[in-house]
């Protein structure tokens, strides 16, 4: 039986009944992992020994009736992970031989509840990077052709479960990095609402804009395990102290009268043909579901970008001055003073583009500019977080693509960080207000897929979720998968 | 948005990253290149608008004042470069007479 064809609702259907074991599943994995990774480079490393003691663990519970609710599901964690004994790198030379020494709650809850890891997924390097391809461990390929990128920062869990060597997988998102790589491998990526999701042991990138999430195959998958993942953690001074949300209650309710609301300026823009056609034409289902459709203004939308490379470096480069060669990771050879050793340590422990992202950052803050640059773009996010909230006084949600266009080249952008930075475009605002977004497949140009985004209102996840079922319940754009 | 050499050699220090002097010429190019994002934050009129530090508009959490740490002395030291008696080595830091 090809179990990797089986979605994730119905694995877990398949162990309950006894249809097939966890080890059965977990090896089937194991199997596709080393038989097609190779040419994907998605995972930086494999924990085969661990997940198949884990899927007995499940298996022995099953036999005794005593299962966990996600007991033996295999997943695939971002290597952003926090895990307990097992190399967490987050893609950079930095910590290329940081073993965790405590889990991620994102990691404890799931386990708790007996989910099988498979391995830690490759990554933009510390999450920053549109197109995994700033890896220390090398780039990521997109399973619809491997000459295309998978997306980033989040590209290894696109690629692996676009290819289907992962049935889901963990991610997160600071600009759109579970969504633009959810939309060009052809997938279902949800980033819930700020403080949804415990930030506990998910290494940090820019604190006030990371949020944890997944990348599955579709919205019931995404829904089964966001669930799980969600809650208060008293770990986590920003962890929203709601409790685990039921995300699967609503999923079949129809969206017949709902409103969905198109903003202008996203729509104002050149857009390439093909993009705006796949979105007329989900726009046209939604309409045949009986939806109904607004055009709204967010009238500082086009703000979003510069706010977010003003606000995300900033943090970054508070965050990041922790990797100084001391306690943990890379340190540099021969030091000849504690100068030398966090400067050359630095220089040689971080890629080219966390560099950049640190210098900006540190230059946004600094005596003089922090004003105009800092305290400015801090006015200007607020400015684009009143506009969803008038917004979302008329409309449930909001309907705009999810990238520019479809997958580019490897290479193809590597030289041009703004050119780079434009990728997500669409996605940055939901970070920015904190609000939930997801990317749902709904359409294609020449053999690559693409998707759209939709954003909800603070906490209205389940809601993003139910549009996102009903569009996956009247289209097959989220069945097809690559040939690999 | 120009930087001067100096500038971007100031902001590498602050930031504790050392740069080559040949790489300076492209580096420079990228950050102008990035600040030159920012221009576009001008026209936009911010006046009696609060800075917004972070999307939820919430104080601190205060919780007990309890240990609720698990003492993970050996298992952190094991993750450094350069350990010795129970603590992190590095060069010497006070300058002075041997």
């Amino acid at each position: 039986m090809d179990l990797h064809k089986l979605s994730l609702t119905k694995q877990l259907e398949g162990l309950k009944k006894g249809d097939f074991t966890s080890t059965e599943l977990t090896s089937h994995y194991l199997n596709r992992i080393s038989e097609l990774d190779g040419q994907l480079n998605s995972f930086i490393t494999v924990t085969e020994d661990q997940a198949l003691s884990q899927a007995k663990a499940a298996d022995d519970r099953y036999k005794k009736n005593n299962n966990f609710s996600l007991d033996g599901l295999p997943i695939a964690h971002k290597d952003i992970f926090c895990t307990k004994g097992v190399l967490t790198t987050c893609g950079s030379k930095m910590l290329s031989n940081f073993e965790a020494p405590y889990s991620s709650t994102v990691y404890d809850k799931l386990d708790k509840k007996g989910m099988v890891m498979l391995g830690k997924t490759n990554m933009d390097e510390f999450a920053m990077g549109s197109s995994n391809e700033t890896s220390y461990f090398g780039p990521v390929k997109n399973p619809w052709n491997i000459e295309y990128v998978p997306g980033g920062s989040s590209g290894g869990s696109a690629s692996c479960v676009s290819a289907e060597l992962a049935p889901i997988a963990t991610a997160t998102d600071t600009g759109g990095s579970i969504r633009q790589p959810a939309s060009l491998c052809g997938l279902t990526g949800i980033k819930p609402t700020y403080g949804r999701v415990s930030r506990y042991g998910m290494i940090a990138f820019a604190s006030s804009l990371d949020q944890g999430g997944v990348i599955a195959k579709s919205a019931e998958d995404a829904a089964l395990i966001l669930e799980a993942m969600s809650g208060h953690d008293p770990k986590d001074s920003t962890s929203l102290k709601l409790d685990q949300p039921d995300l699967t209650k609503n999923l079949n309710n129809p969206v017949k009268g709902m409103k969905i609301g198109l903003p202008k300026e996203f729509f104002e823009k050149e857009m390439a043909p093909y993009v705006l056609k796949s979105i007329e034409e989900a726009i046209e289902v939604y309409k045949s579901l009986g939806a109904e459709i607004v055009e709204i203004s967010l009238g500082n939308i086009n703000l979003s970008l510069p706010i977010y490379y003003i606000i995300a470096p900033a943090e970054c480069s508070a965050n990041l001055s922790r990797y100084d060669g001391v306690r943990y990771g890379y340190r540099c050879e021969d030091p000849k003073d504690i100068e030398d050793l966090f400067m050359r340590t630095r220089e040689e422990g971080f890629g080219a583009e966390v560099k950049r992202r640190i210098l900006i950052g540190t230059y946004a803050l600094s005596a003089g500019y922090y004003d105009a640059f800092y305290l400015k773009a801090q006015k200007c996010r607020q400015l684009v977080a009143n506009d969803f909230s008038e917004a979302f006084k008329s409309v449930d949600v909001i309907l705009s693509p999810t990238t520019p266009g479809t997958s580019f080249k490897s290479g193809e952008k590597t030289n041009d960080p703004v050119e780079m930075y434009l990728q997500d475009i669409f996605t940055i605002p939901a970070n920015l207000a904190g609000l939930p977004g997801l990317s749902i497949p709904c359409g294609e140009h020449n053999g690559l897929p693409l998707g759209m985004q939709l954003v909800g209102n603070s906490l209205e996840e389940g809601k993003l979720l139910q549009f996102a079922h009903s569009f996956q319940s009247n289209t097959d754009w989220h069945m097809k998968m690559p040939n690999i | 948005m120009a930087l001067s050499d100096q500038e971007l050699k100031e902001i590498a220090y602050l930031a504790r990253i050392s740069v080559k002097e040949e790489s300076l010429p492209s580096l420079k190019k990228e950050l102008e290149d990035i600040l030159g994002l920012f221009k576009e934050l001008d026209e936009a009129n911010t006046s009696g608008v609060d800075a917004m530090s972070h999307p939820l508009d919430l104080s601190q959490p205060t919780r007990k004042d309890e240990v609720t740490e698990e003492d993970l002395r050996d298992e952190l030291l094991k993750n450094a470069p350069s350990v010795k008696s129970g603590l992190f080595l590095v060069p010497k830091v006070i300058d002075g007479e041997n």
